[in-house]
């Protein structure tokens, strides 16, 4: 029997498999950050560990860097202290490390793919639940805790349980000023974010092989919101375009050694998923979360469900408990829902694309009044590529703010959080309670909605500004 | 790591559903660099209404902990364990766990036991009509345990055979890695050369 692309990448990293043990599996890159390693680097201090593999492993400061201001020491003394302490123990232990300030640095999951070093084939592992945007790659990339980070530094292995396999195919393709946001919150909405527990989910179909690597990052990027372990696309002509000439790529006869391994990572004819979901792209509509988990959303268009409409008690309950905390009337329609901050970023919508795609749409336009739109690029990269194009200026003349590389408002670590209360239309992925900042509102949605809501200060398409114009 | 054969401590009915990580302990409290000490970021949003069932006297030195389905979804932090353990927590018990959680939980060696949601009920119902009961979690037999007489619950929870004999053993995972290192030389052999490094002579 065939096996599909995520079995084979796995079977190609078992080191060891052992009936009833978990199989040890090769990690060939290891994505490391200020959060989550300082504890697996005082283990492996406390236990006189070495890293195995420092040149499979790099590190990057994104989680509470500051995004104004990045040149100063860092006020918020203990984001100095773990920005230090990464820095402590890059040196010591001989970690790649790109430091804030530095033109790779960024969001680990921005960085991975622009350096090159994100490949099909490839397991991928960082201790942030994002770290599944690498299987747009073709690479089996997951998230793990911190002691598994410090079981990798020290053994470049993890102990996994082989998960099921999944296929979402989309088929047809996505109508005008649709994006891949949308289509993965249409598909998180209708799976609920339990659907994909237990899988590692290949995206495949019409409407995915369309799609920009950018794109695919994005949707893979979510995997990790409906439950699944990881998320991946197969390798096509797009995958090896985007990587050519990256700085890490293979280069020359080493180049065609891996296009040739890498066109084999595909999904054998006769292979069986143990389950299939299939989705309509032409269906998905521009798309918006009204609730606290990133299943809670509906079409742009709808209107703000009503809790006794769920039939299944749990998520009436989760529905009416979300509505009291978001401030919202069921029946309210989405477009009516006013927006203090818009957040454009993170590493579900802060590359290039996303910058481009906003850009243009607030081109001409001005931030609604009592609104204020903050633009932050995924990395320092797409910051400096953002600036050559010219597209910090048109952000900068509609009235947002421009800002350093990290993560910020997307979890609320460094300074850039919602007070209590505050409503946000938000790039980032997710809209628990609090993530953004204590008592914070988070409505989750696409860059296009994103600047579009910017310039009308309610959730909006950008279909709602042309008509607005005309 | 402590070996983990049976436990009884007090239990405490959580009852809420989808407590992601967030929930656990918030984002502000993952500054830290330490390895303890997080028991003050447990629960944090919560903590500081009077009616959250953990500020209730009767629940005091609670260790076991019986949350409704989908506990520990979200981020993967690990703070999250550590922060329930901190707290005093051994066991934490509900119907359906967060992958990266349960994963956590057996590393650390925090017991995440899954039962089914209609015992999660009984023990609820059981811890509210007596505020400071025990519970009593037994991973040899892999049961839980709560009450006397004709009202006593007793149920089966399920644990991977893994996870299971990894915390009835108290080993640490390196450890047991490190045990195959032969293999993972003979595998890094065979790695091939177009795969990337982060480092460059
Ligand atoms: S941008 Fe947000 S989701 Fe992405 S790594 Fe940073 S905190 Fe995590």
């Amino acid at each position: 029997m065939g096996r599909t692309l995520s079995e084979k990448v796995w079977d190609e990293h078992v080191v060891r498999s052992s009936a009833g043990e978990p199989d040890l599996l090769y990690i060939d890159l290891h994505l490391i950050h200020e959060v989550t390693s300082p504890q697996a680097f005082e283990g492996l201090r406390l236990s006189n560990r070495r890293v195995r593999r420092p040149d499979l492993t790099i590190a990057t400061e994104d989680h509470n860097v500051p995004t104004v201001d990045w040149d100063k020491p860092i006020a918020d003394p203990v984001s100095r202290t773990q920005v230090e302490t990464l820095r402590k123990n890059a040196e010591e232990f001989g970690v790649r490390l790109h430091p804030l300030g530095d033109a790779e640095q960024g969001i680990v999951h921005v960085v991975g793919p622009q350096l090159g070093l994100t490949q099909p084939g490839m397991t991928i592992v960082c201790g942030d639940s994002h770290t599944s945007t690498h299987g747009a790659f073709g690479a089996i990339a997951f998230g793990i805790g911190t002691s598994e980070v410090e079981h990798v530094l020290a053994t470049q292995t993890l102990m996994q349980d082989k998960p099921k396999t999944m296929a979402v195919t989309i088929d047809g393709a996505l109508p005008d000023g649709v994006s891949a946001k949308d289509l993965i919150l249409t598909l998180i909405a209708k799976t609920g974010t339990g659907g994909g527990q237990g899988y590692i989910v290949e995206y495949r179909g019409e409407a995915i092989r369309e799609l920009s690597m950018e794109a695919r990052m994005t949707i893979c990027n979510m995997s990790i919101e409906w439950g699944a372990k990881a998320g991946l696309i197969a390798p096509d002509e797009t995958t090896f375009a985007y990587i050519k000439d990256k700085p890490e790529a293979p280069k020359g006869a080493e180049w065609d050694q891996a296009v040739a391994h890498w066109k084999s990572l595909v999904t054998d004819e006769d292979a069986v998923f143990d389950k299939e979901i299939v989705l309509d792209a032409a269906e998905v509509t521009p798309f918006v979360t009204w609730g606290t988990n990133p299943g809670q959303g509906v079409p742009l268009g709808a209107a703000v469900p009503n809790p006794d409409d769920f039939e299944d008690a749990d998520e009436k309950v989760a529905a009416e408990k979300a509505l009291t905390y978001m401030g919202l009337e069921a029946g309210t329609p989405m477009r009516e829902v006013r927006i203090d901050t818009v957040f454009l970023g993170s590493c579900t919508n802060g590359r290039m694309e996303d910058l481009r795609t906003a850009a243009d749409i607030i081109q001409g336009h001005h931030v609604a009044e009592g609104t204020r739109f903050l633009v932050v690029p995924g990395s320092a990269r797409v910051r400096l590529q953002a600036e050559d194009e010219g597209l910090h200026k048109i952000f900068l003349d509609a009235g947002a703010e421009w800002r350093g590389a990290g993560c910020s408002m997307c979890l609320g670590m460094n300074p850039d959080i919602l007070a209590p209360g505050e409503r946000s239309a938000s790039t980032s992925n997710r809209n628990f309670e609090g993530r953004q900042g204590k008592g914070g509102r988070t409505h989750l949605v696409s860059p296009e909605v994103a600047a579009a809501t910017a310039v009308r200060g309610t959730l909006s398409s950008p279909a709602d500004l042309t008509l607005a114009r005309a | 790591m402590d070996k983990f054969t049976t436990h009884t401590g007090l239990g405490v009915p959580l009852r809420r559903s989808n407590v992601d990580t967030d929930q656990i302990i918030p984002a502000v409290y993952l500054k830290r660099v330490t390895r303890t000490g997080f028991e003050d970021g447990l629960f944090a949003a919560w903590r500081n209404d009077p009616s959250f069932v953990l500020n209730n006297e009767a629940y005091a030195g609670a260790s076991v902990l019986v949350a409704g389905p989908d506990f520990g979804t979200g981020s993967s932090r690990e703070h999250a364990v550590w922060a329930l353990m901190d707290y005093g927590f051994r066991v934490v018990i509900s119907s359906r766990f967060g992958d990266i959680f349960r994963g956590n939980s057996g590393k650390a060696g925090l017991l995440a036991a899954k039962v089914d949601e209609k015992v999660v009920q009984k023990l609820w119902d059981h811890l509210d009509d007596n505020p400071g009961a025990q519970i009593t979690v037994d991973l040899e037999s892999r049961t839980v345990r709560a009450g006397e007489g004709p009202d006593a619950i007793e149920d089966s929870f399920d644990i991977d055979d893994y996870t299971r004999w990894r915390l009835l053993e108290g080993l640490d995972d390196i450890g047991i890695t490190l045990s195959h290192d032969d293999d993972i030389a003979t595998y890094e052999a065979t790695r091939p050369s177009f795969k990337p490094v982060t480092l460059h002579a």
